[in-house]
């Protein structure tokens, strides 16, 4: 559990690194995503990573982190999410103007010269 | 007035997050009654300016201790519901908020809130996320004021539009995006170490962290430090900063100018209270604030010789007043840090009005608004070659009906505006840039016995090399500023007199009188910046105050809910 989430934040914040660096807008976009991906998962592996818990106490069972989830990062990761989607949408509209301007798809808005 | 204020008062903090996000939302409901728009919000301005000074008030009555006001959203106890609290600092942030939002909303009342729809709305969302981030006490609801602020500055620099905004508001959300990213990491780390998102109660968790665990917390505390740092334009994380303010319009630029504060702000809430003193926690991040601040300070003194524009060159300004800030936090010395605030009123509002003035020297040169965002962008600005070809060869007749010409009222309060933006900037006598400096190095210079003695800064290199930045780059700032004065006022000779209106002097003039009173009465505000740094230097009071605060119907007996706040 703990080796394929951590390989999957690996793969989906290093992709997304390198998409960000890209010189295509749409490229930048996607690497945001998923680096917000890669975050959000991350978030969630710093609370207690468990299968099939839920993060209600149970009346005799002992209030530890062994018998239910933490219920913060879950929370936290909904706000992240909320708010990661609307900024990707906001980019999205940026993007696309950005690109009616200028007539490219280039971050600077010009191609680069050769 | 104070009896008032102390009934009033855990609810009255509250009242500058509310109060935007109101107004907002009825602005939002408004339609497009643009003259009613701008009044409700100068009205709302200028009632979130006397509430904020009114808690300013307040913490300033109270005595050193207490003077901390702890507000329950929702009634939660402490260490899981959030907090709101005011304390010193928090009051001066607000109230320079109040003041600069102010001015931004006045400014643009004349012609700029005809550029957009939603200017009025997206400052007064804007207004919620700068006084949240101030008044919170908990790390994540600090990222959600955050985003709310950054949300609405996307929609404000992308005010007016063209080509221009649009490029550097790409970026400018991109760098965001990604410093939200790690803000995210950051705190997703501190909660998985210590368990809780409170800042006072995690500051009394961070002692108890076992050693082997001190290297995780510190990569966190890094990441979290980064994304502020981005905020508040440390180098290298600044190269977005000048061509973002730059490119923003007049009455946004001079907001924005908060938001590099907001940066700031973070950083020496956390570090002083988490990371930088007390006996068990080893300091962390210091020497890294110093030199950051030292190379940012020395960066941003040169590249203000590199332009003559007033927007890159307050935009400049702006980096300078962070990386005198974060070079003294770094130091972590109660006295220097009381001056270094002191010095940040000024120059905040100062950069604000150099923002605004900016439009205007930009409309006396009788410059249509896309010809000056051209020019911007490449920062291409010949040197005076209106001036050689105007005058031609010198005929004494002409002399003659120079040295007679009055110069006309506008063009005296331009220049008069900008002598004043300029010597609060480069922090000359007898303004309160100058007072800011002095204490700084007043303080400096007395700390170094006692630096021996604690062994931290006993080579004292770097004391020396911000002694020295610190007179350094007034002198490269005032060399900047001077010249970009010559070619904007004393050059120029057959230029057509602009036509200001009175709604956009006045919040000039009302900036730079406050900059001004600095200095006629500096005696209150640096004893006050004093006080206020001296409390972030020893936040044991603050951690208390935060902590022992009891939900209103108190659910426990009183003496329970103290001992569970000790025990957790």
């Amino acid at each position: 559990m703990e080796i394929i989430l951590s390989l999957a934040i690996g793969v989906l914040g290093a992709s997304g690194i390198w998409l960000v660096l890209r010189p295509r807008t749409f490229q930048v976009i996607m690497g945001l995503s998923l680096l917000g991906y890669a975050v959000n998962l991350f978030i969630f592996s710093m609370g207690s990573l468990s299968t099939g818990a839920e993060p209600i106490v149970v009346p005799g069972l002992p209030a530890t982190l062994l018998h239910y989830t933490d219920p913060l990062p879950q929370a936290l990761v909904l706000t992240a999410i909320v708010i990661s989607f609307a900024m990707t949408a906001l980019f999205l509209v940026v993007l696309l103007a950005l690109r009616g301007f200028c007539d490219t798809d280039h971050v600077d808005g010009e191609e680069e010269r050769q | 007035m104070i009896d008032w204020l102390h009934s009033a008062m855990p609810h009255l903090t509250v009242v500058p997050v509310l109060l935007p996000m109101l107004t907002a939302a009825l602005l939002l409901l408004m339609g497009g009654r643009r003259q009613w728009k701008a009044l409700v919000n100068l009205a709302s301005g200028i009632a979130g300016l006397v509430v904020a000074v009114a808690l300013l008030a307040w913490v300033n009555d109270r005595g050193a201790p207490d003077a901390i006001g702890i507000y329950l959203p929702s009634n939660w106890d402490v260490p899981f519901g959030i907090v709101l609290a005011v304390d010193r600092l928090s009051a001066l942030m607000l109230v320079l908020t109040g003041v600069v939002s102010l001015a931004s909303v006045c400014f643009a009342t004349a012609r700029w809130d005809r550029a957009g729809v939603h200017y009025h709305a997206l400052l007064q969302i804007q207004l919620m996320g700068v006084n949240g981030a101030f008044l919170t006490a908990d790390v994540f609801n600090l990222f959600v004021f955050f985003e709310v602020m950054l949300a609405a500055s996307y929609g404000l620099l992308l005010h007016g539009s063209g080509r221009a905004r649009v490029r550097a508001g790409l970026h400018y959300i991109a760098v965001n995006l990604v410093a939200s990213s790690l803000f995210l990491i950051g705190v997703a780390v501190l909660y998985g170490i210590t368990g809780t998102l409170n800042m006072a109660d995690m500051a009394l968790k961070i002692p108890l962290i076992p050693a082997e665990d001190r290297g995780l917390l510190h990569a966190g505390a890094a990441i979290l430090g980064i994304a502020f740092l981005v905020k508040a334009a440390m180098w290298p994380l600044n190269f977005w900063l000048t061509p973002a303010y730059a490119a923003a319009s007049a009455p946004v630029a001079a907001i924005l100018v908060m938001l590099s504060k907001v940066g700031v702000y973070a950083v020496l809430r956390l570090w002083t209270l988490l990371l930088s003193t007390g006996p068990t926690t080893t300091a962390f991040g210091g020497t890294a604030l110093v030199y950051g601040g030292l190379a940012t300070l020395a960066l941003a003194a040169i590249a203000m010789m590199t332009t003559q524009l007033p927007r890159r060159l307050a935009g400049f300004g702006i980096i300078v007043s962070s990386g005198t800030l974060l070079a003294v936090l770094g130091f972590a010395d109660a006295p220097m840090l009381g001056g270094a605030m002191f010095y940040m009123v000024g120059s905040t509002l100062a950069a604000s009005a150099l923002f605004l003035l900016g439009e205007l020297i930009e409309r006396a040169r009788a410059v249509d608004v896309a010809a000056a965002i051209h020019e911007d962008e490449t920062d291409h600005v010949p040197f005076y070659v209106d001036f050689v070809e105007s005058t031609g060869p010198n005929h004494e007749e002409d002399e003659e009906a120079q040295a007679g010409q009055a110069i006309p009222a506008a063009m005296a309060f331009l220049g008069l505006s900008f002598t004043v933006c300029a010597l609060v900037i480069a922090g000359l006598p007898p303004l309160s840039g100058f007072l800011g400096k002095i204490a700084m190095l007043t303080a400096l210079l007395d700390a170094f016995p006692q630096r021996a003695v604690a062994g931290l800064w006993s080579m004292s290199g770097p004391g020396w090399a911000l002694l020295s930045l610190l007179i350094g780059s007034s002198l490269l700032a005032t060399i900047a500023l001077s010249r970009a004065g010559i070619r904007y006022f004393w050059a120029p000779q057959d230029r057509p007199t602009p036509r200001l209106q009175v709604i956009e002097c006045a919040p000039i003039a009302a900036l730079l009188l406050v900059a001004a009173a600095l200095t006629v009465r500096p005696d209150p505000v640096l004893r006050y910046t004093q006080a206020a740094a001296a409390s972030l230097m020893n936040p044991a009071p603050y951690i208390d105050a935060v902590l022992s605060a009891k939900p209103v119907p108190a659910p426990v007996p009183a003496a329970r809910a103290s001992a569970d706040g000790r025990a957790r």
